[in-house]
């Protein structure tokens, strides 16, 4: 009752640091601790939670930010060949860049709404990718991914020392962050739990609460004399930078960016994680994209051999169908479940996986009085 | 002279196609308000409704003869389509226009998917919010293309036009012009083809009475309801319809382009484009705009156009589309009221 918001935050924020901090450790029960999972989760974790601060707050769905991770990859990319394999400059040139593509892309887009405003980021994406796979392959190196060559210049690195027989690996100070080792993941780990906390203090903030108000009545806003034009262009430039410091992790795990990471279905995929975590909460979207990205792992590598390991204890006659039947939902077939999976809640769950814990938490909770209260709180839809 | 009218021709036949799925997807959007992005698969499955009849109908019987030996010593199979066993020279024939005949299947198939789709899943979504409607249609297209992709593989299946159409046309000599201007006999199939189901679309809804209550619900669907016409039934046979269209499109396009599982949400990007630069419910400007943005495009892809702007046949359409979107809100030819943010 007395415990103020600040410190249910404060809580949050702490409970959520030791959870990704100690995922080597909680994961190892099922099997997914090691570190390029880890990473995938973490990355990931962080582009959708700063696709949630766009979605989430304002309601305007962006089908094109996966432009802006293959920016921020090919700018950090770019910044290991030319300068120095230190991560920090790679981080900072990708911030700057999507930065800049991302002022120019919403300035553009955020003159409409609704549909418009979703085709007009899907249409600039289209174009980033058409663009990255034909003329532009002297930036992007088309088809066959930018990767890290022996001719690779690096200006500040040659001041430093010789250049060494193999590739280098991209180093935080010496600590080599690709390659796979835990400290790849804690590097990831470290920025989420950054991105975790503005994140956070946006949506407590004045400026959250005007996004949010922008989302429920535009037309009010307006009319009262507010021109939303730069919040919205605010919040789009911080969520495309968030996406931007994804594609410069992925770069600083695995020196490599090809131009399918800028997809539209790639931007479909953060929609995905976005909606099954919980739009607009603040952990949701990292549930979301732990869940798709362990659940990935786990249904591909299953094959029909470890279905007729697990439903050997039926007879043969019902074996056969069932393992029939669920052989489409693993291995290649893994996106039908993710489809199957993300129509349902679209359906019958639309707050995600966090409503459903919320509704869950009811049923426990209930005191005398608060049935009443409940149907006040559903969500109201976005228009 | 030649080559801008070879242009042309390429043209048209890709924006044919465009112009099929777009108006699918006008329709549905003008008279459910549901923005559906599996629509693309719709289009995916009707290609896929021609492949399954050409392997129906190349379903042969095995007869090992023992007397006859192959060249490495085996007994010799002799393979017959039991088409061509039962019906003789018409299975044969049969065979041979494949693709044209799936339509017989795919336009029940296509009718009964789209009314089971519209009965099952898009009315829940009618009071939803565009971005559900965009999300759950978004998660369908993803299964369905799954499902196909289980049974079909995920090879591209290439499916041959009839031997009659499967040359070259020398439609240069036809006006007079030289041997240079020539194009494939399919592909003005392919064209005649989305003329005629355009033709017939617009004539359903401009000289039936069915097509008349359709477009008065579409204009004032209340109105229609009050006067006692149950509209909802007759727009779900509209969305069949939209389904039947997109799936038609799809059947012809087989021997154009080998269908794949994914070839829908390739085409469904660039339809909704087409939509949104016709102006959202306006059936005319989707075709309209499907046929010049795939002129548009072809024109881009001359290598005289690249020459100057390298680059441009790969953005063109998105590019006209951004132009278009933010000098004329409505599109080319939008509706007033419809969609106006």
């Amino acid at each position: 009752m007395f415990a103020g918001l600040a410190r249910n935050d404060w809580f949050l924020f702490l409970g959520f640091s030791a959870v990704i901090l100690l995922l080597p450790i909680l994961l190892q029960p099922i099997g997914a601790a090691y570190p390029a999972l880890m990473q995938k989760i973490c990355i990931f974790g962080l582009f959708a939670i700063g696709f949630n601060i766009l979605f989430g707050l304002t309601g305007y769905l962006s089908f094109g930010h996966a432009a802006f991770l293959g920016v921020g990859s090919y700018a950090a990319l770019w910044s290991f060949k030319l300068f120095t394999m230190n991560i920090i400059p790679a981080m900072l040139m990708s911030i700057f860049f999507t930065a800049i593509f991302a002022v120019a892309i919403g300035y553009v887009c955020l003159k409409r709404s609704g549909i418009y405003f979703s085709i007009l980021t899907l249409a600039f994406a289209q174009m980033c990718y058409n663009l990255a796979y034909s003329v532009l392959t002297p930036l992007t190196n088309g088809e066959t991914g930018l990767q890290l060559t022996l001719r690779d210049p690096r200006w500040i690195d040659a001041l430093f020392h010789a250049p060494g027989a193999g590739l280098p690996r991209a180093t935080l100070f010496g600590i080599s962050t690709s390659g796979g080792g835990l400290a790849g993941f804690y590097l990831c780990a470290a920025a989420l739990i950054i991105g975790f906390f503005i994140s956070m203090r946006i949506f407590r903030s004045p400026f959250g609460l005007m996004l949010r108000a922008i989302k429920s009545n535009q037309n009010r806003m307006r009319y009262t004399g507010f021109n939303t034009r730069p919040y919205l262009l605010a919040a789009f430039v911080i969520s495309g930078v968030y996406a931007g410091l994804a594609g410069s992790l992925m770069a600083a795990t695995d020196p490599l960016a090809g131009a399918e990471r800028m997809q539209w279905t790639a931007s479909g995929e953060v929609v995905l994680m976005t909606i099954l975590g919980g739009v607009g909460t603040l952990v949701g979207p990292v549930i979301g994209a732990a869940i798709i990205k362990y659940f990935e792992n786990i249904f591909s590598s299953f094959g029909e051999a470890t279905l007729h390991g697990v439903f050997g204890f039926l007879p043969d006659v019902i074996e056969e169908p069932v393992v029939w039947f669920f052989s489409l939902f693993v291995g290649d077939g893994w996106h039908l479940t993710l489809g199957v999976v993300f129509m349902l809640i679209v359906i019958f769950l639309p707050g995600g996986i966090m409503e459903g814990l919320r509704r869950i938490w009811k049923l426990f909770d209930r005191r005398p009085g608060d049935r009443e209260t409940i149907p006040a709180a559903q969500t109201q839809a976005a228009e | 002279m030649d080559a801008i009218l070879l242009q042309i021709l390429n043209g048209l036949d890709k924006g044919g196609a465009y112009a099929l799925i777009a108006l699918g997807l006008t329709l549905v959007f003008g008279t459910l308000g549901v923005v559906n992005f599996a629509h693309g698969a719709l289009f995916m499955l009707g290609a896929f409704c021609a492949v399954t009849f050409n392997k129906l109908i190349n379903l042969e019987s095995v007869v090992v003869d023992p007397t006859q030996t192959t060249a490495w010593g085996s007994p010799l199979e002799i393979r017959t389509p039991y088409v061509e066993a039962w019906l003789g020279d018409f299975g044969a024939l049969l065979n041979d226009y494949s693709v044209p005949a799936s339509i017989i299947l795919a336009v029940p198939v296509m009718l009964l998917f789209g009314i089971a789709m519209e009965r099952g899943l898009i009315r829940h979504f009618y009071k939803r919010p565009h971005a559900d409607q965009i999300l759950v249609t978004f998660g369908l297209a993803i299964v369905i293309q799954e499902i196909i992709k289980h049974f079909f593989g995920a090879n591209p299946l290439p499916q041959p036009a009839p031997e009659a159409f499967s040359g070259t046309a020398y439609v240069g000599e036809i006006l007079g012009m030289g041997q240079t201007l020539a194009y494939p006999w399919w592909r003005i199939i392919y064209l005649l083809f989305s003329f005629v189901v355009i033709g017939a679309v617009f004539a359903f809804l401009q000289f039936t009475t069915y097509g008349m209550v359709v477009r008065a619900g579409m204009h004032d669907r209340q109105t229609v309801g009050f006067l006692g016409i149950d509209i909802q039934r007759r727009f779900t046979v509209v969305f069949g319809l939209a389904a039947v269209v997109a799936g038609l499109a799809g059947v012809m396009y087989t021997p154009i382009l080998p269908p794949d599982y994914h070839m829908g949400m390739e085409f469904l990007v660039l339809s909704f484009v087409v939509v949104v630069v016709g102006g959202m419910g306006s059936l005319g400007g989707a075709v309209a705009a499907g046929f010049l943005l795939g002129i548009l495009q072809s024109f881009a892809s001359m290598n005289e156009v690249k020459a100057i702007i390298p680059g441009i046949d790969q953005i063109i359409i998105y590019l006209v589309a951004v132009v278009i979107l933010l000098t004329l809100p409505r599109g080319l030819f939008g509706r007033r009221g419809v969609m106006e943010d």
